[in-house]
């Protein structure tokens, strides 16, 4: 049986080896960490043409061309945020699938937590006049 | 008295949540219905982007500075763009109009856009070659055909995605001055 299943685990790997190694045949990295940025990037930005699609996963021939416009900025060694700022200039802040925390969005990110706080007040307020009341009664 | 008022207070707490309900209701309705694959411009009220395209007919390197003072429209096409053939007849009838349209051929094939500007007429007071789609990145382009309207300050102030007919135009119009 381990046999068997050790024989399992080696052809799988053996298979997502040489996937991996089919898709990235064409592109060449200056480091690991740069091919790293790279699929976070293109996995984090959003194709402006085919909108329930990221980057990375579009065949569209724009997001074929943005896909080579971010590999060259990443071999350019130019920083993450960067990228990202410009790519927001060309197609705004609809192309980042995490957007942005600040103006309107602040409502999106927190906006639950805030009423989820708003509601854990109440709540305490409502047990706690609840108790008084009880104590009162029980004095009376 | 207080008592009462408590009571009414507690009456209006019950319909919170369907007040809550249909808030949220009508900010969903009110979205139904709207063109999903619309997007807007990033490039709205500011300046055309910097460039230096070919020009298809004198072969010259062009730059923004040599694109005129008045306003006119930017048109992104290409001959491997089935609506842009769709789109063209209503572009000649623009230029007809004495509408300065700047064209600019799209990741496309130069001899092909030589052939169809003879076969077909040409709108353009200019055409630029934008093979590799580089100033159409610039621009926030996604594809073919789409246009953008360029005010006398040089502003981008309008962009359309998709066909230029009388309707469109009667929107655009207004934002060349």
């Amino acid at each position: 049986m381990k046999i068997i299943r050790f024989i399992g685990i080696a052809v799988l790997a053996f298979l997502s080896l040489s996937l991996s190694a089919e898709a990235e045949k064409v592109l060449n990295f200056k480091s690991d960490i740069d091919q790293i940025r790279y699929h976070d990037l293109i996995s984090e930005l959003r194709c402006p043409k085919c909108q329930n699609q990221n980057l990375a996963d579009s065949n569209a021939q724009i997001a074929i061309d943005l896909r080579t416009h971010v590999y060259d900025m990443v071999n350019d060694g130019t920083s993450d945020t960067e990228i990202l700022a410009y790519m927001v200039a060309r197609y705004g802040e609809f192309v980042l699938y995490s957007p942005r925390k600040s103006g309107v969005n602040f409502i999106l990110w927190y906006g639950p937590f805030i009423i989820l706080g708003v509601g854990l007040l109440g709540f305490i307020l409502v047990i706690r006049s609840n108790a008084k009341r009880r104590n009162k009664r029980a004095k009376d | 008295m207080s008592d009462v008022k408590s009571k009414k207070m507690k009456k209006i707490a019950l319909f919170l949540p369907f007040l809550v309900f249909a808030l949220l209701a009508g900010v969903f309705f009110s979205q139904l219905g709207k063109d999903t694959q619309y997007m807007p411009s990033a490039l709205i009220g500011k300046q055309l982007p910097e460039f230096s395209l070919v020009n298809l007919e004198t072969n010259k390197v062009m730059n923004k500075e040599d694109l005129g003072e008045e306003g006119f429209l930017i048109n992104f096409w290409g001959t491997w763009c089935p609506a842009c053939s769709f789109e063209h007849d209503y572009l000649m009838e623009l230029a007809s109009q004495g509408v300065n349209i700047v064209g600019i051929d799209y990741k496309d094939e130069t001899q092909e856009a030589i052939k169809w500007l003879k076969e077909k007429g040409d709108p353009y007071s200019v055409v630029l070659l934008d093979e590799l789609g580089n100033f159409g990145v610039d621009m926030g382009v996604t594809g073919a055909p789409e246009t953008f309207v360029v005010n006398g300050q040089g502003e981008i102030t309008y962009r359309h995605q998709g066909i230029v007919n009388e309707e469109v135009w009667q929107t655009m119009k207004g934002y060349l001055k």
